[in-house]
């Protein structure tokens, strides 16, 4: 955890605000020895994977292609298997299921976040809707293709509402958490300073769930890459699931590597931004763990 | 805190008088009803601070809660300045800024800033503006010496200060009655005492009516006018206590024969509650 030396917290904590606190806990970052830390961490992966498949040729991992023919093919000008950083193939599965993904997360937030509050809220309405919910929560995506391929016009909007699904339940299910747990002396201090139900649910149920929310969100981006990826699989068009599933079938097994590399760096990024808003949303949480949890 | 503690207003407070009047509780939660509050009847006058004491579970704040309006009671009746609180054919009394609740372990918004905390009762309820509620926050903060706090969260501080800037919250709103659920029971003793005369400070400011549990007879004696020494479950009041040391009080009473003597007085009475709790095997709470 970064532990600010106290000097440094007293005399600039509340001065700085938004990206100039950003850059202070960045430069923290950097002279902390995590980020060199990091770096030995994948330098470690990263030759386990070339000795393994390249120099031992280890069973098991002789058929992998290793990490210089996969680099070599991602960065030609003119790859092997026909997908690198300079075909525009690649920029266009990228963007597609970046696409879906960015759609189907917003659904799944707009509507899965509301529902929650109301389930969490309201005794009465959690008695109507939790139970179906509770049902229909654990079927897995994959086994809803058929009926989204039945239900939905298209290629595009039955992958969309596959990765929604999950996420959507991931989302309203902490939500719902997120106001349970919250303490009933703030629900209480509320009512006793004059607030309405509304305001109460305003202005305390709403940012006392947050954390759960975004704990929620980041839970909920996750497995929407996971259900888009197997979606993609199964139909769609461009993607980078299908360039994974495509390039399995027509043994392109570097643009697979290619594909899943991918793919891990922009689902990191997508998590990053989602707990990127979270930290910004909520500065009191932030500036609460930057003094080590004292309370 | 070393300053000199203000001198009380000479003039009595109007009103913040509580009349609880043969209020019973029970409790049913699984088919064994529980009597928490038998036939309590008890006067607390305007601006009067009244401490409750009573071993762990014994309905205290049970009775608290009724009178904030957090729960129904059975029978009997609650008047605050004689205006029905709860009683027949109202079971449960409105939550209102006229009784304002401290919490024992703290119910400071800690998504809120100080500030914000503090401006909150009058911006909920329309009284003030935005901005003239926190004009006058940042004054009440300034007054109980809460200056550069404003900005920073709940959590950035400590957990006396919160528990004054709860405190200051509370009285923002003009209340007639503060409630306050043993705000001080998480304290190390030494911040606990610089909390006991910060509070009287306050209160000789404000002289609003106090209801104050607690298990610390020190802190009941030093504090109250009267003390309060509820029974064993179920709660009503076995004695009462006047605690005929002057206000303004510092904590040098402390040490005095007569403060002594109101201890061990009390010691008796609650230590006998206490055995009686311990040997019935009362859930703390």
């Amino acid at each position: 955890m970064l532990r600010i030396e106290p000097a440094v917290a007293i005399s600039d904590r509340r001065e700085l605000t938004g990206l100039s606190l950003s850059m202070f806990r960045l430069s923290q970052w950097l002279a902390s020895p995590r980020p060199y830390l990091m770096v030995v961490g994948f330098a470690l992966f990263l030759g386990f994977w070339y000795m393994a498949v390249e120099v031992w040729k280890l069973p098991r991992f002789e058929q992998l292609p290793g990490p210089t023919a996969v680099l070599r093919e991602w960065l030609s000008s003119n790859p092997t298997y026909g997908t690198s950083i300079y075909t525009s193939d690649y920029y266009v599965d990228i963007w597609v299921s970046v696409r879906r993904v960015a759609i189907a997360f917003f659904l799944a937030t707009a509507l899965g976040v509301p529902l929650g509050l109301m389930l969490g809220w309201s005794q009465k309405f959690k008695e109507y809707v939790f139970p179906v919910f509770e049902l229909l929560r654990p079927i897995p995506g994959l086994a809803w293709v058929p009926l989204a391929i039945v239900m939905f016009k298209g290629l595009e909007t039955p992958v969309i509402f596959l990765a929604f699904l999950a996420s959507f339940f991931a989302t309203a299910l902490n939500t719902m958490l997120g106001v349970q747990s919250i303490d009933e002396s703030y629900l209480r201090a509320g009512y006793c300073l004059g607030a309405s139900r509304w305001q109460v649910f305003r202005h305390i149920v709403i940012p006392g769930s947050m954390l759960y929310i975004f704990t929620g969100l980041q839970i909920s981006i996750g497995v929407c890459w996971f259900s888009l990826v197997a979606a993609e699989m199964v139909s769609g068009q461009y993607g980078l699931g299908y360039l994974i599933n495509t390039s399995y079938i027509t043994v392109r097994y570097p643009t697979i590597i290619i594909g899943m590399v991918t793919l891990g760096a922009v689902g990191y990024a997508t998590s990053a931004l989602v707990r990127l808003v979270g930290d910004y949303m909520m500065q009191w949480r932030v500036r609460e763990l930057a003094l080590g949890g004292q309370s | 805190m070393l300053q000199p503690i203000a001198k009380p207003r000479p003039t009595a407070p109007r009103s913040g008088a509580l009349r609880i009047d043969q209020v019973v509780k029970v409790y049913d939660p699984d088919g064994a009803a529980v009597l928490a509050v038998d036939h309590c009847s008890l006067d607390i006058r305007a601006g009067e601070i009244c401490i409750v004491v009573g071993p762990s579970g014994c309905g205290k704040t049970t009775l608290l809660n009724a009178i904030a309006g957090f729960h129904k009671i059975d029978s009997g009746s609650i008047f605050l300045d004689g205006e029905l609180l709860c009683g027949p054919g109202r079971p449960q009394a409105e939550p209102g800024p006229d009784r304002i609740v401290v919490f024992q372990n703290g119910a400071l918004f800690p998504w809120k800033t100080n500030l914000e905390n503090v401006a909150f009762g009058p911006v909920m309820q329309g009284s003030l503006s935005v901005k003239q509620a926190h004009e006058k926050a940042r004054s009440m903060m300034a007054d109980a010496g809460l200056s550069g706090t404003e900005n920073s969260y709940p959590g950035e501080i400590s957990s006396g200060v919160r528990r004054r800037v709860e405190i200051v919250r509370a009285l923002m709103n003009d209340p007639k009655v503060l409630l306050l659920d043993e705000p001080y029971r998480a304290l190390d003793s030494l911040t606990k005492s610089v909390m006991h005369e910060a509070l009287l400070e306050i209160y000789y400011r404000n002289q609003v009516t106090i209801f104050f549990i607690t298990h610390d007879l020190e802190e009941a004696i030093f504090l109250g006018h009267r003390v309060v020494i509820m029974t064993s479950r179920p709660c009503k009041p076995k004695k009462i206590l006047q605690v005929d040391i002057p206000h303004p009080r510092r904590y040098d009473v402390l040490t005095t024969p007569r403060f002594r003597a109101l201890m061990d007085e009390t010691l008796e009475a609650v230590h006998e509650e206490a055995i009686k709790a311990f040997v019935a095997g009362e859930r703390e709470g």
